[in-house]
């Protein structure tokens, strides 16, 4: 049985992307940011944690050193290149732990009156406990490191998906096309992957482009505490936290990361507006 | 509505107990020994053992944790294993700091974010709303501690505008105390105003295009009136819901605060005591914030029946 959905073609999808100059800009830096991010072992100038003692705190400008040194003579390009490797491998692992527990609970709290109730509440639990404390206790139990900063804020980001799945799966199952697949004697299972997830892609999509930049935010914090990345590894929150110190001295090493990270997390959050924007049937800017 | 209390109440003790015994039971799990770490140099079997008697860690798990609910209920939190200060003590001095700074950053994204995304509603389409659509998407997306490292920079180390650090008590001296914290409060609160922002906009333009509004419009309210009056109000109880919600990253955003700023409130606390492995102090923290959970929560439930009348505590009618 093939049946159409709500889901609007990729054609007009693509149409309405490139009619938002928003999204395009976004995209693009989106692009360039994953492709800097992936190819930075090659691309970066020096090696992340290459120390040059002769040479610390030279500011942005100098010849070799576009953006300045840090305190131990690192290059500050070369580490933010790699910091937002980090960054982005964090900021996807941790959607991915999100996506692969959150949507099979929200199909099921959606489709499943008697999971419902457990599933909600145990969401809303989730929701309002604080993520760093989370964080922390993980990193009390685990050690800190790259791979338990992603899980703790992809736990963290697990109501959220839920939450998003269940009310699309509760529209989903109230139309007409699951109604005449109940009545063709179809499993529930086989409608939920058939008909359902198929559907509820759109708003997952949308989710996750949110959740990665908020992702990114968290790994930032979490490795500013000393609970994720560990240095001498490079990431733009140790980096943030080294320069704290010498901040009145190399400004620079405590504004640029910062930047770095702002510029990841507003592409992300301004291509998601802009697909959530362009999935809206009403075509509203909302 | 007492049925509704006596839910609530179980509901509440329920959580606090999980989330109690999660912990308790989780910072057991941890390497290391607290023993070693409280004994200092004198290592020796006896000085161990002398160490986990004094603390009760020779005994079941169940027993220490029968014991810590049993001493909570009677409002002893234990010592610190590495300050040897009571719990509570500690908590007197920590809690404070970190009320006033939730209270007043909460209060400053509540301004910001209602004020913002009304003005977006109403100016849908003009410039107005671009610029407050824009400055929401930031606020999304800076790094909120970097904020604050890059206002300490440039207002208080470069400046002396504003102290880079510390804390005085607001009853010791009430305008050093403000100027202590208004960088922190102004940090904290327009990181949490950006969500606050985009959810008063969409949840406005929804009510200006009800017809309760247009009705209003058309018999000639002021459009203040109509504005305020009609569809603020009604957009506030998903505010209020969005506010609540907050309250996870209002804890983890004050954490991360009070340690750039140097306050020592509840999050220095925190993480000083997990980094230090100090069990008690761990417990008490997540004691505390589930019962301000618990509480706030609590009070958003009643802040519906105030805002909407028609809502009532408990669900049904009367």
């Amino acid at each position: 049985m093939t049946t159409t959905t709500t889901v609007p073609d990729r054609g007009r999808l693509l149409r309405r992307l490139r009619r938002n100059p928003l999204a395009v800009v976004s995209f693009v830096v989106l692009t360039l940011a994953v492709l800097v991010a992936v190819l930075s072992p090659w691309l970066a100038p020096y090696a992340p944690e290459a120390t040059d003692f002769g040479r610390t705190f030279t500011p942005p400008g100098t010849p070799g050193h576009p953006l300045g040194t840090d305190d131990l003579g690192r290059d500050v390009l070369s580490r933010i290149m790699l910091g937002m490797r980090a960054s982005l491998t964090v900021g996807v692992l941790a959607v991915a732990t999100a996506l692969v527990i959150g949507v099979p609970l929200g199909l099921a709290a959606g489709y499943f009156r008697a999971c419902d109730a457990v599933i909600s509440r145990l969401a809303d639990l989730m929701l309002a406990f604080p993520f760093l404390i989370l964080a922390v206790g993980l990193a009390a139990i685990r050690g800190a490191s790259l791979a338990n900063a992603a899980v703790a804020i992809g736990i963290a980001q697990i109501p959220g998906i839920i939450r998003v799945v269940r009310s699309d799966t509760l529209r989903l199952k109230s139309l007409d096309f699951v109604a005449a697949s109940v009545v063709d004697g179809a499993g529930d299972l086989w409608i939920l992957r058939r008909h359902v997830l198929p559907n509820a892609t759109s708003v997952v999509l949308v989710q996750a482009t949110v959740a990665i930049p908020a992702a990114i935010l968290g790994e930032a914090v979490l490795s500013f505490l000393g609970l994720g990345i560990q240095p001498p590894d490079p990431s733009l929150g140790t980096m943030l936290a080294t320069a704290q110190q010498f901040a009145a001295r190399a400004p620079w090493s405590a504004i640029l990361p910062g930047l770095a990270i702002m510029l990841l997390a507003l592409a992300f959050n301004v291509f998601g507006d802009s697909l959530r924007d362009a999935l809206d049937p009403k075509g509203s800017t909302r | 509505m007492r049925g509704y209390l006596f839910t609530r109440a179980w509901q509440s003790l329920l959580t606090l107990f999980l989330a109690t015994a999660v912990v308790f039971l989780g910072i057991r799990a941890l390497p290391g020994d607290p023993a070693l770490a409280l004994a200092g140099e004198d290592r020796s079997p006896e000085a161990l053992a002398a160490i986990r008697a004094e603390y009760g860690l020779d005994q079941s798990v169940f027993v220490q944790f029968g014991r810590f609910a049993w001493n909570a209920v009677r409002g002893d939190l234990g010592t610190s294993t590495r300050t040897g200060v009571e719990v509570t003590a500690m908590l007197g001095t920590a809690l404070p700091v970190t009320i006033e700074l939730a209270l007043l950053a909460i209060l400053l994204a509540t301004v910001l974010g209602v004020g913002a995304g009304t003005v977006a509603a109403v100016r849908r389409g003009r410039p107005a709303e671009w610029l407050a659509n824009g400055l929401a998407l930031i606020g999304l997306s800076v790094p909120h501690f970097w904020l604050g490292l890059v206002a300490i920079l440039y207002l208080s180390v470069s400046t002396g505008l504003f102290p880079a650090s510390g804390f005085v008590p607001f009853l010791d001296d009430p305008v050093a105390n403000l100027h202590h914290i208004v960088l922190p409060v102004v940090i904290l609160g327009t990181g949490l105003s950006a969500v606050i922002m985009r959810q008063t906009r969409s949840s406005m333009l929804d009510a200006l295009g009800t017809d309760y509004v247009r009705t209003a419009k058309a018999k000639g309210l002021r459009p203040r009136a109509v504005i305020g009056r009609h569809a603020l109000r009604n957009s506030l109880i998903v505010v209020v819901t969005i506010v609540g919600l907050q309250l996870g990253a209002l804890i983890s955003g004050a954490v991360v605060t009070e340690q750039i700023f140097g306050l020592p409130g509840f999050g220095k606390m925190t993480i000083d005591a997990v980094f230090q492995r100090d069990y008690p102090v761990i417990q008490a923290v997540v004691l505390v914030t589930a019962t301000a959970y618990i509480g706030i929560n609590f009070l958003v439930d009643l802040l519906y029946s105030l805002i909407d009348p028609r809502i009532r505590v408990g669900g049904a009618a009367a």
